[in-house]
């Protein structure tokens, strides 16, 4: 059997181990993230909530989800 | 209604705009939202915690279709981190409407005004409308007018002070000098501090922490919301002239 490769990224600050080849689309599943209201940057690069289940995760990415919380 | 309240040509009911930082659970500060009858809210930009998936959210407790979520850029102490966050806030849901705070300071939270200057003129070349906190200088609020601002936001006092307004005169020349909507941010402390601002001339009032931190932050809440309207009639109506010395109310004629 072949065996399954993992790879480090960062997020939101802590580093994680996936699945390589993984997509960002599978991660905010797995984090449970309602796209709608969370805007997500890969390597500092806002990215389009549309293509998320194009891009797939390298070693080293880093990824932030921000969303709105109380601010003055 | 004659007395429009427009920022980036929408219209507005209320003058008074309130953060929905510092109250102690969201349904609390969704509440005091509600009462203090305010169109806008102001909101951050932060990380979803990530290990937390039960995490509240303030959509949730706010509706945005209802009520205008201003982001802002709180924290940020340079112009690159204030426009990663705006842009942020914009792709979560096509917000163009947005707070600019660039701060100098972690102790006195003074705006960063040439940080400040050069992101107002960067975001609105993006398409942005960008209301801008600054301090009370009528200079820099000219400069940041120019340079495509879509509101003035001077400071009263600095943030979560309470001190109320600090340099009327200042607030006073600003006002006489531009049309843009020009509103108070920042360091208002009580009700009656944001009649004053209205009676200046302002245009609204943003306000957090004087009614979050409030003993009774709903009863505040309401006390701001008839206080910018007071203060709003009250500037409208034109106030009488001051004297020195005291007029009778009563008239001479009949005395006995």
């Amino acid at each position: 059997m072949k065996k399954i490769k993992k790879i480090k990224i960062r997020l939101n600050g802590k580093v994680k181990l996936i699945t390589e080849h993984y997509k960002i689309q599978n991660l905010l599943r797995d984090v449970k993230v309602p796209i709608k209201k969370v805007a997500i940057e890969l390597n500092q690069e806002i990215l389009d909530k549309k293509k998320l289940n194009k891009i797939k995760l390298r070693k080293n990415d880093k990824i932030e989800i921000v969303h709105f919380i109380g601010g003055g | 209604m004659k007395d429009k309240f427009i920022i980036a040509n929408k219209r507005f009911n209320s003058r008074l705009i309130v953060g929905t930082g510092k109250y102690k659970s969201m349904r609390e500060c969704a509440k005091a939202v509600k009462l203090s009858g305010a169109d806008i809210v102001t909101v951050a930009v932060r990380r979803v915690n990530i290990s937390n998936k039960k995490r509240p959210l303030l959509m949730d407790f706010i509706d945005p279709k209802k009520i205008t979520y201003l982001p802002n850029t709180a924290g940020c102490f340079n112009a690159e981190d204030a426009l990663r966050t705006l842009r942020l806030a914009r792709e979560i849901g096509g917000w163009k409407l947005v707070k600019l705070e660039v701060l100098g300071d972690k102790r006195n939270l003074f705006p960063e005004m040439i940080e400040t200057l050069k992101s107002t003129e960067i975001l609105s070349k993006e398409g942005f409308n960008v209301m801008v906190y600054c301090n009370d200088d009528p200079l820099m609020a000219k400069r940041l007018e120019n340079s495509g601002a879509c509101a003035i936001m001077p400071l009263a006092a600095p943030i979560g002070s309470g001190l109320g307004i600090q340099n009327k005169v200042n607030i006073k020349i600003i006002r006489a000098q531009t049309k843009l909507p020009l509103i108070i941010d920042a360091g208002l402390g009580q009700a009656s501090d944001a009649t004053i601002a209205m009676e200046l001339g302002c245009d609204g009032v943003l306000v957090n922490t004087a009614i979050a931190r409030a003993k009774k932050p709903f009863e505040m809440a309401m006390a701001f919301k008839n206080a910018v309207i007071a203060g709003r009639q009250s500037f409208l109506s034109g106030r009488i002239e001051m004297s020195l010395m005291g007029k009778a109310s009563s008239p001479k004629k009949g005395i006995i």
